[in-house]
């Protein structure tokens, strides 16, 4: 039983810290876009496409934050593609993040065969060019200021008023478009910077598909969070607890195989999200399009 | 302008703007559109080996396709045939071995069987939780993949593993569960071409999922459940067990990809061997208009670029065959954009995401 007190550590509270900054980024993302009422299913491609960016403006500029801004212009493009599927075409929202996601499966590799002439990974990039710890304060910092936007400004009061009913919050003068175009634009963002943390921040090169779900376990964590933005922190919290105790369990538990403790994340999404579903309320035009009725 | 005219016409706009849109990346990347779309669609038309590749690709997009449609058609977006086809393969690969010494008429239906149950089986989770705990099939699809590709893996690296072999695979399945290649029978074809058997049970898993969908009472209530859940439920339809049933053919539909890979093709499972079959399965079934029929001929399309992909890898300077999986993207949007024109919602009302 040695390995209990192997896992538990001051190693293992910052590795949870430092695992849940991509999720809490992409999960407070798709919070805005959620409570607008557009679901976000493409933040796992968003991450993706911040992930790669990052890594590639990086290498050629030498400078993070030039790569950190590039991620963030990344995410917006990304993000805009899905909000004019859903706000202009009414397209199924689901269908679209869908596309979106299997677009950042293919686009990154494409674009980094023709850039590093290798489909597989980014180049290497120096210890001198990463950002292990901003990201970080970003991610935690945005915690109480999406909670006052949402909550204290103009802003946060239109776009939850839109995303509940849609229909009154348009006969009162508020332009529903440009609320939910503003939402999912800054999902987009956020969820890029948390790609671009993969990236930049805990590696130091892009491979392909390197997110491995993270932006489905962000949806999961917001759901259990009930669209609220300390609860949402607190389930990126767990959840990268439960990644940092599998990371630290490899190895240390004799005879398991550590595929099996890989899975933990992922098995412990679904047991978070059947038990606690129920116990949450989505916000009531959530998926839904709008159209102004002439 | 007729039904019929209108579905054909919409999935051809769909490609044809998705070609557009790829052919404008390929030459911001620096390589010539109309040379790469040739290498990418010409190659596919040859005779024996262009055509021969495309339909054994083609094959398991079919599958894909149609486990795919069928969710569809309850309102499921079953995005985890990956994970369900992974686990398949991986039972497929389990019963050729454990019963290696069956002769083949009991052992090609024990394989397959089990390939298509653990898929229904895979797949049958997610339809549980959505069922019962409201919680959405396409997070839970996906985690599950990730679960599936982790559980294979160490299973075959625990207990099935060639001693010796460097590669992640299983030994070879007995000679009883390998399938025939369709060169065996066709003359001009050569049997190192892999298209095999599973591409003619590919074709009557078509028929039989019309007749699923459009002639038996499930298949009604299914297609009920997807259209309108809250009249299905009104009319006496349990929509708890629909989902469930839905996904469970959906996912035993995926599993049948293991009859290609497992049975016809490499004999044993091998970690990785999906391209992201189950991901192009989306795009097939959605270009197919979720029909068996508009699926086949969509697969064989996707089959072709994929087949397509691989020239494209060699023979142009910087275009990979993620073109391909960009492309398959680009038509999943504009055919769900293309809703424009119908103002009409083909998913039933979600549960909470």
């Amino acid at each position: 039983m040695q390995w209990i007190t192997d896992l538990i550590s001051v190693s293992l509270l910052a590795s949870t810290i430092r695992l849940a900054t991509p999720l809490l980024l992409a999960a407070l993302g798709g919070l805005l876009s959620e409570r607008s009422g557009i679901i976000n299913i493409g933040l796992e491609g968003m991450m993706l496409a911040g992930a790669f960016t990052a890594a590639a403006v990086t290498y050629y500029a030498a400078n993070p934050w030039a790569g950190l801004l590039a991620a963030i212009g990344a995410g917006l493009f990304v993000a805009f593609i899905h909000a004019v599927a859903c706000i202009e075409f009414d397209a199924d929202q689901v269908v679209s993040g869908t596309a979106i996601n299997i677009l950042m499966l293919g686009g990154p590799p494409l674009m980094s065969g023709a850039l590093f002439q290798t489909t597989g990974s980014t180049p290497q990039l120096p210890q001198s060019s990463l950002i292990p710890n901003a990201p970080m304060a970003i991610a935690f910092g945005l915690v109480p200021v999406v909670w006052y936007v949402l909550y204290r400004t103009r802003f946060g009061l239109r776009l939850r008023a839109v995303g509940e009913n849609p229909e009154a919050a348009d006969t009162a003068g508020v332009p529903v478009k440009r609320i939910r175009y503003a939402a999912v634009l800054i999902s987009g963002a956020l969820a890029a910077i948390g790609g671009a943390y993969l990236s930049i921040g805990q590696s130091s090169l892009f491979t392909r598909n390197m997110s491995a779900g993270r932006g489905f376990i962000a949806l999961a964590a917001l759901i259990f969070g009930k669209w609220r933005p300390f609860q949402t922190m607190l389930a990126c919290l767990l959840f990268g607890f439960g990644e940092a105790a599998s990371l630290q369990m490899q190895g240390v538990i004799p005879h398991i195989r550590v595929e099996y403790i890989e899975i933990v994340p992922y098995v412990l999404t679904m047991v978070v999200l059947a038990g606690f579903i129920g116990l949450s309320r989505p916000p009531r035009a959530l998926g839904q399009p709008y159209a102004k009725e002439n | 302008m007729s039904k019929v005219l209108r579905n054909l016409m919409f999935p051809l706009i769909a490609v044809l703007a998705a070609f557009i849109a790829g052919g404008i990346i390929v030459a911001l990347i620096g390589d010539d559109p109309i040379e790469t779309y040739k290498l990418l669609v010409g190659s596919a038309l040859s005779w024996p080996e262009g055509i021969g590749y495309t339909l054994f690709y083609a094959t398991p997009l079919v599958f894909t396709g149609l486990a795919v449609a069928v969710a569809f058609r309850c309102g499921l977006l079953n995005i985890g045939a990956e994970g369900q086809l992974t686990i398949a393969a991986f039972a497929t690969a389990w019963a050729g071995l454990t019963f290696s010494k069956q002769p083949a008429w009991l052992l090609i239906p024990i394989a397959a069987g089990m390939g298509i149950l653990a898929g229904a089986a895979w797949a049958a989770i997610p339809g549980l939780l959505k069922a019962h705990f409201g919680s959405h099939e396409v997070i839970n699809t996906i985690m599950m993949n990730f679960i599936a590709l982790g559980v294979a893996s160490a299973l075959t690296q625990s207990y099935f593993k060639q001693p010796g072999d460097a590669i992640l695979e299983t030994a070879p399945i007995g000679a009883g569960a390998q399938i025939s290649r369709l060169g065996k029978w066709i003359p001009g074809l050569p049997q190192r071409i892999p298209v095999n058997m599973s591409f003619i049970v590919a074709m009557i898993a078509c028929i039989l999922v019309y007749a699923f969908l459009w002639r038996t009472k499930w298949g009604y209530e299914i297609r009920a459940t997807g259209s309108n859940p809250d009249a299905a439920e009104y009319g006496g339809i349990s929509i708890r067990k629909q989902i469930v049933l839905a996904m469970a053919v959906s996912g035993g539909l995926a599993g049948m990809v293991a009859i290609n890979e497992v049975m016809g093709y490499r004999y044993r499972y091998y970690q990785g061997f999906s391209s992201g079959y189950g991901f192009t399965g989306i795009a097939v079934a959605l270009l197919g208009r979720n029909h068996p029929a508009g699926v086949l001929v969509a697969a064989i399309f996707f089959g072709a670029l994929m087949r397509g992909g691989l020239f494209v890898d060699i023979f142009t300077e910087h275009v990979s065959k993620d073109l391909v999986l960009v492309l398959q993207a680009l038509v999943i949007l504009f055919v769900a954009a293309e809703a424009l024109f119908r103002r009409k919602n083909r998913m039933a009302k979600g549960m909470p995401l």
